[in-house]
């Protein structure tokens, strides 16, 4: 080889530099009154923590430029600990800084690989030893400790078992019946189609049986969201047009995408938006997405009068509510 | 001898006979720890791993898991009277009526987003300086695991208070747990204890938020932790140091004292941001019902990428023989990670394959010497960023009057776009900061004086680097590139060819450097000057 490829040579370690405190009897002695001072600042900062917890009424405020106004209690109490705990630290970083030996020393590494010897010596014991358990020669005992392992991990899991039901119908179905009506949210009164103006927008539930209590897995499905624009302002097919009622049209409120609350209605554009991840739907068209990842429009109630001149659902919802599971098609 | 020495003999005495520990000690204490800034940053995480602990502890004394419905009649006003679940009442209760509660919860959260942003930098300094190389694996896939266990521990204690805003997190994950082919909903009503959002799921992320996952935290962290001692820390190149040493200070006292004593400097810290930076003010939000919504929800910085990803996806679903697979949520929530994540554990065994550089390493890298490495860490930054901005899109749009529809379609292009790019620059860089050394090792250091020659042209006066200097400059290794292995030595095919061309071709990539300069070139040079 050509003595090209040799690479420069290693100068080795550079030579210790004494520091200050080292060499001048001044300098060492300022540094430990300078630590001192550090562990006295801590003291200080337990005081005043010992002061905020005893002294500082629990709601008093302060004004404080930038954070404007805070509980004095809290906060005198979090700078007290602070200090407390800050000083500590830069004293015993500051002494090993200025006084703590600081030769660097060399320590030698080996290998991670063991030596071949006991490598080999590792190899013939555990041959000896599994030898002598025998398993090579009785398969029988093999075979059904082997089985028997195999099978002790069901019962743990099946334990697990009543960790829940199965979904069965329950991701498919909502309160909402035929003939159902709709209840304000909160307030739960029933409405009439004059109570909801033209750009208006209400939040809906379905009225339970008496005694039956609305629960947050029922508001989970059942929330809707009630919404009043022209008549002619729809553009709609006949059918969902017909599941409308004098220019009142009325979505599930749980996202089609992830389950979000679809909580913001723009009244210039008409369009819904989810605001977790943007969804926007458009209300004149069944909620089509207009905008953002969700792959399905919002499901539409089908909304009439009763009798009374209360708004009812004319029929549950036609597919189920919120986002998109395995089975929600079947 | 004093008497303080005298009974500290006898102690010592009393629990070596029984433990024979003074032998393991005397070696520990004089055991040696390279220092450098950087090595701080695993440091932190430990830090702050234990003030969760501390923090963790106090608000169990008097958090409720219970998803159990209450009136409220703490002393916060404006909630006076509201129904609301047990676990957001009690949260009320820490940050109103027990002194030092809101502050321990507010240290509480701001130590696990210093945990989570110490293990992402820690993790960033690893791979950079390739001290995940062998031996040490094992380390980094226990940090890689670390890192996502953390995802979850974090996002699981932001659930705890059963706020709106967590509320709608939890949400988001069980819609990801529905979408999974199959089992999705099975899954989702088992942990969930049936529909969502159920009365079982707040007690049991409080069993995995304070005892599952801190213990298996504990035990990670302790190996990791028992390697890095057996295997002594790596080192930054440099005069005196080679892959058979190890320089540093001595744990007894010196590191000690630098340690212990940050220690407390990092719990300092988070206790002053505790006391005067509010975060997850819960009492703002509300109680969480699945009907409402506050506006411009945003997760904890950890999970905004994520949810970036979420955002950007393109709407689709598939249907087969009438099922239906989500792909708009399946693909950003986790097949993408799933990706991401296996592919970062795997990194350094398919660096090692195309390199094949199978031997110890405990001499790091400086990042410019390995371009290809350092711009892939380039590459991965920037889609993180990329998914992160978008996280945060609605923000955006109304800070800087932009529309959501602008920056959704920067996000899709750009986080395909913008990586690519980003390796190709860094790749750059590092080639011409490799030539930039290579000069200063040859013609050393310009001092910008000037003198005129005797004909009156003027030169730039160069001074030469210290011997130090220039060793730091040309200590690393150059790999040549793996040929590929076409046919064996007997002229038959290898079976393996396509691999073998593969591997060859990134190899050839990995290997394009600036030659180092030699101890010959650095001669012939001085040999001209003369
Ligand atoms: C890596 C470890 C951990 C992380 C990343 C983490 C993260 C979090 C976060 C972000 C919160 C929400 C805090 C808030 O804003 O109220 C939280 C709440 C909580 N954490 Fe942790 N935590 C960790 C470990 C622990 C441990 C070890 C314990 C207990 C032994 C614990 C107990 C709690 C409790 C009781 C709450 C509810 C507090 C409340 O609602 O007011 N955490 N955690
Ligand atoms: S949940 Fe509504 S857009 Fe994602």
């Amino acid at each position: 080889m050509s003595n090209e490829l040799v690479p420069l040579s290693d100068p080795g370690l550079p030579e210790h530099i004494h520091r200050k405190a080292d060499v001048d009897v001044k300098a060492a002695k300022r540094a430990e009154r300078q630590v001192g001072i550090l562990f006295l600042l801590s003291v200080i900062g337990t005081l005043l923590f010992i002061y905020a917890y005893l002294g500082i009424d629990e709601d008093a405020f302060v004004f404080v430029p930038v954070l404007g106004s805070t509980n004095a209690h809290q906060l005198f109490l979090g700078l007290g600990l602070a200090m407390a705990l800050f000083f500590i630290g830069m004293a015993a970083v500051h002494w090993a800084k200025t006084l703590m030996p600081d030769h660097e020393v060399i320590d030698y590494r080996k290998e991670q690989r063991s030596k071949d010897e006991d490598r080999d010596d590792f190899v013939s014991t555990v041959k000896d030893r599994a030898g002598e358990a025998g398993l090579g020669r009785r398969p029988f005992i093999k075979r059904t400790m082997l089985l028997s392992l195999g099978l002790v991990g069901i019962s743990p899991v099946l334990l697990l078992g009543d960790l829940g039901p199965l979904p069965g119908n329950d991701q498919k179905e909502t309160n909402w019946k035929s003939g159902t009506r709709l209840v304000t949210d909160p307030g739960d009164r029933p409405i009439r189609p004059s109570d909801l103006e033209v750009g208006g927008v209400a939040q809906v539930q379905p009225e339970l049986p008496a005694g039956k209590v609305r629960h947050l897995d029922d508001i989970a499905k059942d929330s809707v969201l009630l919404i009043r624009i022209r008549p002619e302002e729809f553009n709609l097919d006949a059918e969902r047009l017909s599941w409308t009622y004098e220019g009142i049209i009325a979505f599930s409120k749980i996202c089609s995408h992830m389950g979000c609350a679809v909580a913001l209605y723009e009244q210039t554009t008409k369009h819904l938006l989810c605001p977790c991840h943007q969804s926007t739907f458009d209300v004149t068209r069944a909620a089509k997405v207009i905008f953002g990842p969700s792959a399905r429009p919002l499901p539409q109630l089908a909304v009439t009068v009763d009798s009374q001149g209360y708004l009812v659902a004319k029929q549950p919802f036609n597919e189920p509510v919120g986002p998109s599971f395995w089975g929600r098609n079947k | 001898m004093s008497a303080r020495e005298r009974v500290a003999g006898q102690v010592a005495n009393y629990v070596d006979e029984r433990t024979g520990s003074a032998k393991w000690l005397k070696k520990t204490l004089t055991k040696v720890f390279p220092d450098h800034w950087s090595f701080m940053l695993g440091e932190i995480v430990l830090y702050s791993f234990v003030i969760l602990l501390l923090s963790g502890t106090f608000l169990t004394f008097w958090y409720d898991p219970s998803m159990r419905e209450v009136e409220y009649e703490g002393s916060y006003q404006p909630l006076s009277g509201l129904k609301m679940s047990a676990a957001y009442a009690s949260s009320l209760h820490i940050s109103f009526d027990v002194r030092g509660g809101l502050l321990m919860r507010q240290i509480h959260h701001w130590a696990a987003l210093i945990f989570m942003a110490a293990m992402v930098a820690h993790l960033m300094r690893v791979f950079f300086t390739g001290a995940f190389r062998k031996p040490r694996e094992f380390n980094w896939i226990i940090g890689v695991g670390l890192l996502t266990l953390g995802i979850v521990e974090g996002f699981l204690g932001y659930s705890l208070p059963d706020d709106l805003l967590s509320g709608t997190g939890i949400r988001i994950a069980e819609a990801i747990i529905q979408a999974i082919p199959v089992v999705g909903s099975y899954l989702s009503f088992f942990i969930f204890g049936g529909a969502f959002p159920g009365e079982m799921f707040i007690q049991r992320i409080y069993v995995v938020h304070i005892l599952l996952l801190p213990g298996i935290f504990l035990a990670l962290i302790t190996v990791h932790l028992m390697l890095v001692w057996y295997q002594k820390h790596t080192q930054y190149p440099g005069p005196g140091r080679t892959e058979k040493n190890v320089v540093g200070y001595p744990l007894m006292p010196t590191y000690m004292a630098k340690a212990g004593g940050f220690f407390f400097i990092v719990f300092g810290v988070t206790a002053f941001l505790g006391a005067v930076a509010s975060i997850n003010p819960i009492w703002i939000y509300g109680p969480y019902n699945p009907g409402q919504i506050g506006a411009g929800s945003q997760p904890d910085w950890y999970m905004g990428w994520l949810d970036g990803l979420v955002r950007m996806a393109p709407p689709l679903e598939a249907y087969i023989f009438g099922y239906t697979l989500s792909l708009n949520i399946l693909i950003p929530g986790l097949i993408i990670p799933g990706i991401i994540f296996t592919g970062m554990a795997l990194y350094p065994f398919i660096e090692s394959w195309i390199t094949g550089d199978k031997r110890e390493h405990h001499l790091l890298d400086r990042p410019r010497n390995a371009p290809n490495r350092t711009a892939l860490g380039a590459m991965s930054i920037t889609f993180m960023l990329v998914t992160l901005i978008n996280g945060g899109n609605d923000l955006l749009a109304t800070h800087f009057d932009l529309s959501i529809n602008q920056i959704m379609w920067f996000s899709r292009i750009g986080v395909i776009v913008l990586p690519p790019l980003a390796f190709v620059i860094t790749k750059r860089i590092c080639l011409s900061l490799q030539r930039a050394d290579r000069e200063l090792v040859l013609h050393g250091r310009e001092t910008g004086r000037l003198v005129m020659l005797p004909h009156g042209e003027f030169i730039e006066v160069h001074e030469p680097l210290t011997p130090e200097k220039a060793y730091l400059l040309t200590q690393h290794e150059q790999l040549p590139a793996l040929e590929a292995n076409l046919s064996n030595e007997y002229g038959v095919k290898n079976p393996k060819v396509i691999r073998s061309k593969i591997r060859s071709r990134l190899s050839r990539s990995q290997a394009e450097q600036i030659a180092k300069p030699t101890a010959n070139d650095v001669k012939e040079l001085e040999g001209g000057h003369h």
